[in-house]
């Protein structure tokens, strides 16, 4: 749909209030983990998983289904969180996040959850896996079926993005949905310090991709971008999102600080808090 | 004598026995891969000719994918066609595939096990005077290493081809080793081949075998006419064509380390992390046996002819010789 209604709105912001505080209380579980990230893509996932992805939670294995390839593994928290909420698994199991024997691995792993597109952690990797699978779906005429493939910002330090970048603009792979979670944050610090990336959207765009750049905590934005995302003709497409790392715990929000590590049981119960007070 | 049980090419001791490379049987094997299954898919990263890989994507061209000079994102790529069901075969200088994109084969191919088929052409010392740069001493010990791999080490274009087609049809991810160089074609069309299972080639008239040599790629050649030569001097030899080295046939390697009690492994890779290491783990657990191990030295090459190169680093028909004859002395 164009445009969507403040009622769906509505259900999305608390559906994605929900995921944040499984992130926030599978992290805290876990004892490490990566946080920042995670909270700031939980409104681009909660939409995903609610409305933007072609799926079925209960035949996950569906072959019309869209591709969802998670590139940046380490936010999978919300990977995790958003699918046990649309009801890929009970939510219950999330809280077996990075324990020994857990089909929830501190970076994803199919051998362990086989309904993954994939694994993932090692950074830069995903979009060449995203991109074979949009020359899969034209090669079979099935270019219905959308390929999405979420990275961070600072993972497009990695050169084989740009290797992959190249071959989806040469192959016109215009079922190919690139979201590049941009936060300004890596691990040691600022994206702009660490290795300055710069205007992404228009690096893009010199590699002959369409995309447009968005708020990526706001719905509205959110649904407007995929769905000009998924009537593009020709080309590939980027969004490149705007997140707030941390995003819904105010005294994280920004810090890169947040990246890496899982909350203790006192900024636990604070960042619950938080988070209850937008849906009491 | 040959073991004519394997239908062996039996010209193979005339100075006109028919030469080819093993990337040439590659290329041919692919084609027939490509005939049989629709998902056959061929990806290269600018080498097309050199690997032959243009005799698939001449016959198809829809099947065929030009990544550029990126080989990196050709096995990355690759992945994903395969989580799409098809049959990728990725194919680059050795060096350079498994070389340059080894973590990208680790994450996005074995650590998914997703099946695709990874072709290192132009392995070895035998590429020549490309020089030490792209002499991929390395790739055996790179791909054995890996959970889910196969791998797999023709001695001869025939025999690469047939691995081809084998590959095709197994869901593993797997390396072949190609070579460059024109080398003697050692089997026949009629030769058996199976992944996994090793053959004696070269065994005494009567009697037991006194050493036991393990070859791997088209160097077996070298051990064979090796063999040869020591029968006129009495010494009792079985020559095996180890060409699959993963998974290794440990029945096989027992079996022929319980005869000789004397192996000799012989490669064009580095001895380090290579097949002769992979029948030292084996036999080291199951029959521990005296081993001497033919291959490079913890050294790079350099420019050379293969002819000069082989002899330099040892690997040649010659410094076989000597150290069979020091062996049984």
């Amino acid at each position: 749909m164009e445009t969507i209604t403040d009622k769906k709105i509505e259900e999305l912001k608390i559906k994605a209030n929900n995921i944040r505080k499984s992130i926030v209380e599978m992290l805290y579980l876990a004892k490490s983990g990566h946080t920042a990230g995670a909270l700031g893509m939980a409104d681009i996932f909660t939409y995903l998983y609610f409305e933007g992805l072609k799926h079925n939670p209960e035949n996950p294995y569906w072959s019309e289904r869209d591709r969802l390839i998670l590139s940046n593994g380490h936010i999978c928290p919300v990977l995790y969180a958003s699918m046990a909420h649309s009801g890929y698994f009970k939510i219950e199991e999330l809280k077996t996040l990075r324990k020994f024997g857990s089909r929830l691995q501190g970076h994803p792993h199919r051998e362990f959850l086989p309904m993954l597109e994939t694994s993932s952690g090692p950074l830069g990797e995903g979009l060449s896996q995203a991109v074979g699978m949009a020359i899969v779906s034209h090669m079979d005429n099935m270019i219905d079926k959308k390929i999405y493939c979420v990275v961070g910002d600072g993972e497009l330090d990695e050169g084989q993005n740009w290797e992959g970048v190249m071959l989806a603009s040469k192959e016109k792979l215009n079922n190919l949905i690139l979201i590049v979670n941009r936060n300004y944050i890596q691990i040691d610090g600022s994206t702009e310090i660490i290795m300055p990336l710069g205007n992404v959207l228009s690096k893009f765009k010199e590699f002959n991709w369409n995309g447009e750049q968005i708020d990526g905590n706001d719905f509205t934005q959110i649904n407007h971008a995929f769905y000009n995302a998924k009537n593009n003709k020709e080309k590939p497409y980027v969004i490149v999102a705007n997140t707030i790392p941390s995003k819904g715990v105010p005294e994280w929000e920004g810090n890169y600080k947040w990246h890496g590590i899982a909350p203790n049981k006192e900024e636990m119960e604070m960042a619950l808090k938080e988070l209850d007070k937008n849906y009491a | 004598m040959l073991n004519q049980n394997l239908k062996l090419n039996t010209k193979i001791f005339n100075s006109d026995v028919e030469k080819k490379s093993t990337r040439q049987g590659f290329g041919e094997g692919l084609l027939q891969a490509g005939i049989e299954s629709e998902n056959v898919i061929g990806l290269c990263a600018d080498l097309v000719e050199s690997v032959k890989m243009n005799i698939f994507a001449d016959k198809f061209p829809k099947r065929f994918i030009e990544v550029g000079i990126a080989e990196q994102n050709l096995a990355s790529v690759a992945s994903g066609m395969a989580a799409m069901d098809k049959i990728p075969f990725i194919a680059s200088y050795a060096i350079f595939n498994p070389g340059r994109n080894w973590e990208q084969i680790r994450t996005t191919i074995c650590y998914n096990n997703q099946n695709v088929k990874i072709i290192g052409s132009h392995a070895g010392l035998s590429v020549g005077p490309d020089g030490g740069s792209h002499q991929m001493l390395e790739d055996i010990a790179l791909t054995r290493v890996l959970p889910n791999m196969i791998v797999i080490s023709p001695c001869d274009t025939k025999e690469a081809k047939k691995a081809t087609i084998a590959i095709a049809k197994t869901k593993n991810p797997s390396y072949l080793r190609c070579a460059r160089n024109d080398t003697p074609t050692i089997t026949t069309d009629e030769t058996p081949f199976e992944i996994g299972k090793a053959q004696i080639v070269w065994q005494p008239e009567n009697g037991l075998a006194q050493v036991g040599i393990i070859a791997t790629g088209p160097i077996l050649y070298n051990a064979i006419v090796s063999a040869k030569q020591l029968e006129k001097e009495g010494i009792k030899i079985k020559v095996m064509n180890l060409s699959t080295i993963k998974p290794l046939d440990i029945q096989a390697i027992v079996a022929l380390a319980k005869e000789t009690k004397n192996i000799i492994t012989i490669e064009d890779h580095q001895i380090i992390g290579g097949m002769g290491s992979a029948v030292a783990e084996c036999l080291a657990e199951h029959y521990p046996t005296h081993i001497e191990f033919i291959g490079v030295k913890d050294q790079f090459g350099q420019t050379g002819t293969p002819e000069e190169l082989a002899k330099y680093y040892k690997i040649d028909t010659e410094s076989i010789i000597e150290v069979i004859r020091k062996l049984t002395i």
